[in-house]
């Protein structure tokens, strides 16, 4: 290894990007809730390390910041896959048979809901409701929503992504 | 003067630094400050184009771009329209529309042209040339892609004759599907912001409550609160800051109205926000949208932008001297949160729990100032209340259920979607006149209504008319109006439980009935689908509902053991069946059911072994088919599949 970079401070810019974002937001009130998002969009899951920057960037409290955090279904606190599934769980969905495609979805993936493969391609999630039970029952591969699913059409689903 | 909103020459100087107090009207009956027939022909000729697109012979392809029909491609399909337009060179005389959703989702993409109304449904990119040749060019309809009615058969050739439509009365929904939501023109066309001008024209702000008041209209988020009287409660309240708050946070499954007023029509939402605002005395507001909605609050945040840009929003609005801020912020995915106390600490970036009330929001709400909360369809109601007058609204629905609600049909009826009926029409007219009845010709079992605070009404109760009271009465609620038609083959048991895990895992566990009562309410469901079920769970169950509803600290915990009362009172030997026979009649319950193959009447074609996704299925041609019980994961596909009636349940 090259000894240049010795004695440079490694930049690691996705901090950087995170307190830049944290300074927007300076000053307004209630701003807790945008921040997490925001960093979550940044780093794809909220890690403890940034958990304690933005209290520490924001001057409150850890421990505030981690109740918020975990309050909300959102928020998530392991890496996520490259593909993001979410079986929608609502009542549409429920009475038409979203619970045949979840375990379908399960066994094709050899996961249960809220895990990520060992690959790291898919994480499968279930979400309440995405408000598209006209078409139940529905699932959303990232963000983008698939309707009228059977069990039958999960392979050929995962099989776009793969 | 390229668009509607525009000024038409330099003798209109309206801006934001200086507003028109006329600049609404103007743009519809304008120029009214100064008598230019060019500007007038100039005006008229850019709201023709959006209000009678037929009178000036132009044709129109409307396609939907909801989150329904996005799911299932309308956006390659505008594309596509647009390349074959300009193949043929139509582009100068057709125009295409990207429009709000429908209600019709099921029926997606949906394509309308106008001035015809024709109705395409379910169209896909390799029907565009056809649409284009056959329609657009020589003026006959693509009979197979018209919409066909489920029970006759018969093809609808507009959309006004399609059953689901003919039998609504859409005021809210009228626009939505119609107008393109992110073009602030297309809403002033259509009479948009004229309810606003005509309040600070001619109303002080008690008059502006006092015609709500008149109105009747009851807040649409669940309980059903009369709006004015709300309001009234806040404007008494002295205080240096007041908010107004649209409740877009709608969380329960099942419902979606709310979604397709702020993506059809989301200035709608404004101007009631608006003129509540200028009744109560606020000066800012926020509209808190649910986090899974992503396009209705990109919707929110382009209205928003324009109503700035034109002055609609913002200090000194039309020279009135009245200011209104309106920010959007994104929820985090918590079902608490549509409960106001919630909502108000979620705002304020905290944990979104609930608090005891009182204090209410009117006394101190955000921030400790007075606050009004209303939902999203109940401000799109606001201006239409205003714009046509008290009694015009109160004309809608019954005695002390005004306008019209509306609702989310979905489960086993055959047209699922958004439907906006009157007050006070039964459940039948909207399950077999709009809904076309139930799917597959299975059996009607029960309507669950307001998703998981409210009830499930069986068939004896079908003719009973929807409003606020009625429904109270029997033990359901309209909630925020989701509908799901259950049929013969839903377990009343499973549906019950089915509320209970939502409600356990929405549970935020800040009070103990709610936190560990619907714990224990769930577990014993849970057993009982399961067939562990006991004689005294019944009687356990119901005195754990009623604890529940008398102790919980919110609305939400209060009305959470609805589904359980309500299925407990009418599908009660459901229940019994569960506990004493150990079989679930519906054939829902996977813990009780037993997939077997007949081996005398299996004739060995292998089609539910291709089929079966769990890969249980095994034989050949020279041995019987069996399935393992053990990875069979009870999906019924095995049951579909055979020709031969061969798989049996039990």
């Amino acid at each position: 290894m090259c000894s240049c970079d010795k004695g440079k401070k490694h930049i690691d810019l996705k901090e950087l990007k995170l307190k830049k974002m944290i300074v927007q937001y300076k000053g307004e009130a209630g701003a807790l809730i945008p921040v997490l998002q925001e960093a979550q969009q940044i780093y794809s899951y909220l890690p403890e390390s940034v958990l304690k920057i933005i209290a520490e960037e924001m001057g409150i409290a850890v421990a505030e910041v981690y109740g918020v955090a975990t309050f909300y279904s959102q928020f998530r606190f392991a890496p996520i896959g490259k593909n993001v599934i979410r079986v929608c769980m609502g009542t549409a969905c429920h009475v038409r048979g979203a619970l045949k495609v979840l375990k379908t979805m399960e066994r094709e993936l050899g996961i249960k809901a809220g895990e990520t493969t060992g690959d790291g391609q898919f994480t499968l999630e279930t979400v309440s409701c995405v408000g598209a039970c006209g078409l139940a029952p529905v699932i959303s591969v990232n963000n983008k929503v698939y309707g009228n699913m059977t069990p039958l059409k999960v392979p050929e689903i995962l099989g776009k992504f793969e | 003067m390229k668009n509607l909103v525009d000024n038409c020459c330099q003798k209109c100087t309206h801006t934001i630094e200086t507003p028109c107090k006329d600049f609404i009207s103007c743009r519809t009956t304008g120029p009214l400050c100064h008598d230019d027939p060019a500007c007038r022909e100039e005006r008229n000729k850019h709201l023709a184009k959006i209000q009678n697109p037929g009178e000036i012979s132009i044709k129109q392809i409307l396609i939907c771009t909801g989150t329904g029909c996005a799911s299932s491609g309308s956006h390659r399909l505008i594309e596509m329209v647009r390349e074959e337009l300009v193949k043929r060179d139509l582009d100068e005389i057709v125009r295409v529309r990207s429009t709000g959703c429908h209600g019709f989702c099921e029926q997606g993409p949906i394509v309308i042209i106008e001035p015809d109304k024709t109705f395409y449904t379910k169209v896909k990119p390799s029907d565009i040339a056809e649409i284009i040749e056959k329609d657009i060019v020589n003026g006959h309809k693509v009979e197979h892609l018209l919409y066909k009615d489920p029970v006759t058969g018969e093809a609808a050739c507009t959309y006004e004759t399609v059953n689901f439509y003919a039998k609504q009365k859409r005021i809210i929904l009228d626009n939505c599907g119609q107008i393109n939501p992110e073009r602030i023109s297309h809403y002033i066309a259509k009479d948009g912001y004229k309810g606003f001008e005509k309040v600070l024209h001619s109303f002080n702000p008690e008059g502006v409550i006092d015609e709500i008041k008149k109105s009747g209209l009851r807040g649409r988020g669940g309980a059903g609160f009369p709006t004015g009287l709300k309001w009234s409660m806040c404007r008494r309240n002295e205080s240096d800051k007041k908010y107004v708050i649209c409740n877009a946070d709608e969380g329960d499954p099942g419902a979606f109205m709310d979604r397709s007023v702020l993506e059809g029509d989301p200035h709608a939402v404004i101007e009631g926000m608006l003129i509540g605002a200028y009744a109560i005395g606020a000066d800012e507001g926020y509209v808190y949208c649910r986090a899974e909605y992503p396009l209705a609050i990109e919707r929110m945040k382009i209205a928003i932008a324009h109503a700035e840009k034109y002055g609609l929003l913002g200090n000194n609005i039309l020279d009135s001297g009245f200011n209104f801020k309106l920010h959007i912020k994104a929820g985090a995915g918590a079902f608490v949160c549509g409960e106001e106390t919630a909502l108000i600490a979620s705002i304020e970036g905290k944990r979104g729990m609930p608090r005891v009330r009182p204090p209410y929001p009117a006394e101190k709400g955000l921030w400790g100032k007075p606050t009004n909360i209303n939902n999203v369809e109940t401000w799109a109601n606001v201006p239409h209340i205003i714009r046509n007058g008290a009694e015009w609204y109160a004309q809608i629905g019954t005695e002390k259920s005004k306008g019209t609600k509306i609702f989310a049909l979905t489960g086993k009826v055959n047209n699922t979607g958004l439907v906006e009926v009157p007050m006070g029409i039964t459940l039948r007219e909207i399950i077999y006149d709009i809904g076309g009845g139930i799917q597959g010709n299975k059996k009607f079992k029960a309507a669950q209504i307001g998703g998981p605070s409210g009830g499930c009404i069986p068939e004896e109760l079908l003719d009973l008319p929807v409003d606020f009271d009625s429904l109270k009465e029997v033990g359901a609620m309209i909630g925020s109006g989701g509908l799901v038609v259950l049929d013969e083959t839903t377990c009343m048991v499973d549906i019950a439980r089915f509320f209970l895990t939502f409600v356990q895992k929405e549970s935020c566990g800040k009070c103990t009935p709610c936190r560990e009562g619907t714990k224990r309410m769930l577990e014993i469901l849970t057993r009982i689908t399961k067939g562990q079920g006991r004689e005294e769970d019944l009687d356990n169950l119901e005195r754990l509902a009623h604890v529940i509803k008398d102790t919980a600290l919110c609305g939400l915990g209060q009305t959470a053991p609805n589904p359980v009362l309500a299925t407990l009172k009418y599908f009660r030997h459901e229940y019994e069946v569960h506990i004493r026979e150990k079989r679930c009649p519906a054939h829902s319950c996977a813990s009780l059911l037993k997939y077997k193959i007949d081996p005398e009447k299996c004739k060995r074609c292998g089609l539910c072994a291709k089929y079966c996704p769990a890969g249980s299925i095994f034989g050949d041609k020279n041995t019987p088919f069996e399935i393992d019980t053990l990875s069979c994961i009870k999906c019924n596909t095995c049951y579909e599949k055979c020709k031969f009636n061969a798989i049996t349940i039990s």
